[in-house]
């Protein structure tokens, strides 16, 4: 099969890479970039543990192919922290003991940004509904859910 | 154990909510789970799958799949050894069936290729030549003499002639007159319980990086709950030897008891040795579902008998529970659960282990315990309401204490079930109004907790830091734990402590992360290896000062001089002996070889208020509340955790989890939309409560915390719906179909 050239934006860096037609932009991320903070779960968009920012969505990456990418900003996991400061979220992911396992953190991590972005003042419920498409299997949720309306008083504040 | 000392301690660092060693990584994406590496020249394998629930293999024609460009290693069952111990044989025609298939999912032939995609395609080119046999997949049909036989021959000695051949053990505990004891009884309930089998829903699938030589040298790296049970298992399936096989546990997406077997390992090293290259590994989700553990199905009988007054007279209960296409021990330890929280004058409890045409179980949190208890805590329920007595008040009256002989044999020692139960009477939760369609419901909850083989490295290091080398998985933040309880002991910061996790090569054996065996019996090995470095550095001490070593303590961090008449030395800190340590005999290190016992059984209590909705049956959980004794909780967050974290997959396993299988015998659900596990939006606020009655078995009271939470919620999600809708509801899981189904008659 003929690989494709595509040129994107990922975490900022302008980024190249061949891929395949039927390639998944999740499988170029862990398999030809070497990012592989976005996991996969199940592949077919059910748990959220692929969740990257595709020009300013939260998408499933195991649900976009690679070469959907040409052009676009591409944000993960990888590039939520600034140098060795972290994001308020996953700082506060830490203090709260918000993650367990951590295998579905950094899509969580993904989601719970975006949703601060869209609205900095959610209810707990907002947050909850926001939050629906990430499986989490270790923690009920709940401490999630604190982090995340922690980390957001904190922004508010900022 | 020195209860007595660990009663008057106050803790500096056991029981704070430090930050985790592993955060960091986890929050960042750098963490590397068992798919998160790779290495040069790599294959991707992939496993081909049976179709069918129940088959013979006639013949398996690879040729095609051999021949296609870029397959390096195709390997079938033949590539496997058949090791003479019955349980490696099970694990080896596990990981790639031999004569027959024993489920839809049953692997049957995998191959290496240079990519993924060349993978798939290889696998769909082998031909698989099946003579479809009759299958069975419930409980009870394959309980029927006439059921067709999953296998045979695979009965003990315990199952009575006569029966289907499926049927492979029978166990049975308890003790008093039980017919006496119901002719005491004003009312008697006997009900027949239904329980779908789940799974442990991890979201990372199994994955692995697998080489092997043909000089039988190998390395594995793989998301495991046991480096070393996978090294025996490959061991013995490739018929190496386990001192050739290094195994390195990568961090771990979940297990839930999940992880404790091997399904891919063995294949990656197969497909590694005949194609001199190493192999990766991962499964799908569809493959997760269909072909690794989900835990037992179950059907059950449970008859108490009670006086007008709340005091239960006599129970007995009949378990059949189904652990899949082999023989299998669930059943004991669900058998020794189901009556365990209640004190009792006249038990009786059977248990069968049935074959049925579906995978091979794995233990799922609590393994056997959630469901016989949901049965047992659901007639309590019911003869609360038919007597109109008060739920708690009727626990309370009957609950186990300290001195109980239990219902599986051995006679309790400290436990907090009453504490527990006295702690959910006094919360606002049990008294709060409740609104049309809602419920409350209850129930208690128990697990025995293990001990077992264990070992721990801890050394001091010439900075005055501390290491630890531990041989379990860090599957709930354990590492913390551990660092926690060595720095308390050694009366160091926890900032200077770091736990690593060993591979085979670098620690003695160590039992799996099960049973909520960790945090005990890795803490009670920390503490006794920092005990015994302290010992090392007060000897030292002793030989820089000049005195007898036996005229030197350690407090806070420090040797100092017994008394005055050990001289007047200024104290030693840790750091001081070790940055002299090579003038004083070398090195300094503790370490601790145990098989722990002494674990001390957890007892919880849930509280939860649902309502459901009569048009369409659906449950809502509106609050939920947990109690459980922690023994002591070492780090609060991760003990609340395990709390919430149980609770909710408790929830899932109530409402909506479950194998569905067709009359073809195969999975219908084999994926996240239709085994749905529960969302953040299906909840609410999971509360908890920590109740800290010491076990006397470790230093610091320490009892194991992660399977006790999903046992309760079957039960008090039941008999809260039940109480809700008017209707006794006697199977899981109580789906808006079934629920609607009951309430509409």
């Amino acid at each position: 099969m003929k690989m494709i050239p595509v040129e994107t934006t990922i975490n900022g860096d302008q980024t190249e890479f061949l891929c395949n037609a039927d390639e998944s932009l999740l499988d170029v991320l862990r398999d030809r970039l070497g990012l592989t903070g976005a996991k996969e779960g199940c592949g077919t968009g059910d748990c959220g543990a692929c969740s990257v920012m595709l020009n300013g969505r939260v998408v499933c990456s195991c649900l976009v192919l690679g070469v959907e990418t040409q052009g676009a900003e591409v944000e993960t996991i990888e590039g939520m922290a600034d140098g060795e400061t972290l994001h308020p979220l996953q700082r506060v992911f830490i203090e709260e003991a918000a993650l367990q396992c951590g295998i579905c953190t950094p899509g969580i991590l993904i989601a719970a940004k975006s949703l601060l972005a869209k609205n900095p003042d959610p209810t707990d419920t907002e947050v909850r509904y926001w939050l629906a498409g990430n499986l989490c299997r270790c923690t009920g949720y709940d401490k999630i859910i604190k982090a995340v309306q922690k980390a957001a008083a904190e922004m508010r504040a900022a | 154990m020195a209860l007595d000392d660990q009663a008057k301690r106050t803790f500096k660092v056991v029981g704070t909510r430090v930050g985790r060693p592993d955060g960091i990584d986890k929050v960042t994406g750098k963490a590397a789970y068992g798919a998160d590496i790779t290495a040069p020249g790599m294959l991707h394998g992939r496993i081909l799958r049976s179709p069918h629930a129940h088959a013979r293999i006639k013949s398996i024609d690879v040729s095609e799949a051999a021949k296609l460009a870029g397959v390096k290693a195709v390997v079938t069952g033949a590539d496997l050894a058949i090791p003479d111990d019955e349980g490696f044989a099970d694990i080896a025609i596990n990981c790639l069936a031999r004569d027959k298939v024993f489920y839809d999912g049953h692997a049957v032939a995998a191959v290496a290729a240079t990519s993924k995609s060349i993978a798939k395609q290889a696998i769909r080119l082998i031909k698989v030549d099946y003579e479809i046999l009759p299958h069975v997949t419930d409980v009870d049909a394959a309980m029927k003499p006439d059921a067709p036989a999953v296998q045979e021959g695979r009965a003990l000695e315990n199952v009575p002639a006569g029966m289907s051949q499926n049927v492979t053990t029978r166990c049975a505990f308890g003790h008093g007159d039980v017919d006496a004891g119901f002719a005491k009884a004003d009312k008697i309930i006997e009900r027949s319980f239904k329980t779908a089998a789940t799974h442990q829903g991890y979201i990372e699938p199994q994955a692995c990086l697998a080489t092997l030589g043909s000089d039988g040298r190998g390395e594995v790296w793989c998301c495991t709950q046991g480096q070393y049970m996978v090294r025996a298992n490959c061991a013995a399936v490739l018929g190496i030897e386990e001192s050739q096989l290094r195994v390195i546990s990568s961090e771990i997406g979940g297990g839930f008891g999940g992880k404790t077997s091997t399904f891919i390992e063995p294949v990656a090293l197969a497909l590694s040795r005949k194609s001199g290259k190493p192999v990766k590994m991962v499964m799908t989700r569809d493959e997760v579902l269909r072909a690794t553990g989900p835990t037992i199905s179950a059907s059950m009988d449970i008859k108490i008998g009670m006086t007008n007054d709340g005091r239960i007279t006599a129970a007995r209960g009949e378990l059949r529970y189904s652990g899949g296409a082999y023989p299998n021990e669930t059943i004991e330890m669900g058998a020794q659960a189901a009556f365990a929280a209640y004190d009792l004058e006249a038990v009786e409890t059977v248990g069968w282990n049935v074959m049925t045409n579906r995978p091979k179980e794995i233990p799922y949190r609590a393994p056997g315990a959630p469901t016989s208890i949901y049965a047992v805590e659901s007639v309590v329920d019911e003869l609360c309401q038919e007597l109109g007595l008060d739920p708690l008040d009727v626990r309370l009256l009957n609950a186990a204490r300290k001195g109980t002989l239990s219902a599986y044999g051995p006679t309790f020692n400290e436990i907090g079930l009453v504490a527990t139960l006295e702690a959910a009477k006094a919360h606002p939760h049990y008294t709060a109004p409740l609104g049309p369609n809602q419920g409350r419901g209850l129930s208690c909850g128990f697990w025995f907790n293990f001990g077992g083989n264990t070992c721990v490295s801890l050394n001091i290091n010439d900075d005055g830091t501390v290491g630890v080398v531990e041989g379990n998985p860090d599957i709930g933040g354990s590492r913390a734990s551990i660092s926690m309880m060595a720095a308390e002991e050694l009366g160091v910061p926890y900032e200077k402590v770091r736990t690593v996790i060993a591979d085979t090569s670098a620690l003695g054996f160590n039992d799996i992360t099960d049973g909520s065996r960790v945090t005990f019996a890795v803490g009670l090995a920390t503490i006794e290896a920092a005990r015994a470095a302290i010992r090392e550095m007060c000897r030292r001490a002793a030989k820089i000062w000049g005195i007898d070593e036996d005229a030197v303590l350690w407090e806070d961090g420090a040797a100092v001089p017994a008394g005055p008449n050990a001289g007047t030395h200024p104290p030693m800190t840790l750091a001081e002996i070790a940055a002299v340590a090579g003038n004083t005999g070398g090195p300094i290190a503790g370490h601790h070889e145990v098989n722990a016992d002494g674990a001390g059984v957890s007892f919880g209590v849930h509280l939860v208020d649902t309502e459901v909705d009569p048009e369409t049956g659906a449950t809502k959980i509106l609050r939920y509340t947990v109690f459980q004794d922690a023994g002591k909780a070492v780090h609060p967050d991760y003990v609340e955790g395990q709390m919430q974290g149980g609770a909710v997959q408790g929830i899932g396993w109530a409402l909506n989890e479950e194998y569905i299988y067709g009359e073809d015998g195969r999975l219908q659900n084999a994926g996240f939309l239709d085994y749905r596990i529960p969302v953040a939006s299906d909840l609410p606020e999971i509360e908890t409560v920590i109740l800290e009655i010491p076990n006397p078995g470790h230093p610091y009271g320490v009892r194991g915390v992660g399977e006790t939470p999903i046992v309760p919620p079957l039960a008090a999600i039941s008999n809260a719906v039940s109480r809700a809708a008017g209707v006794r509801m006697c199977e899981l899981p109580m789906s808006p179909p079934r629920l609607l189904k009951a309430m509409t008659g």
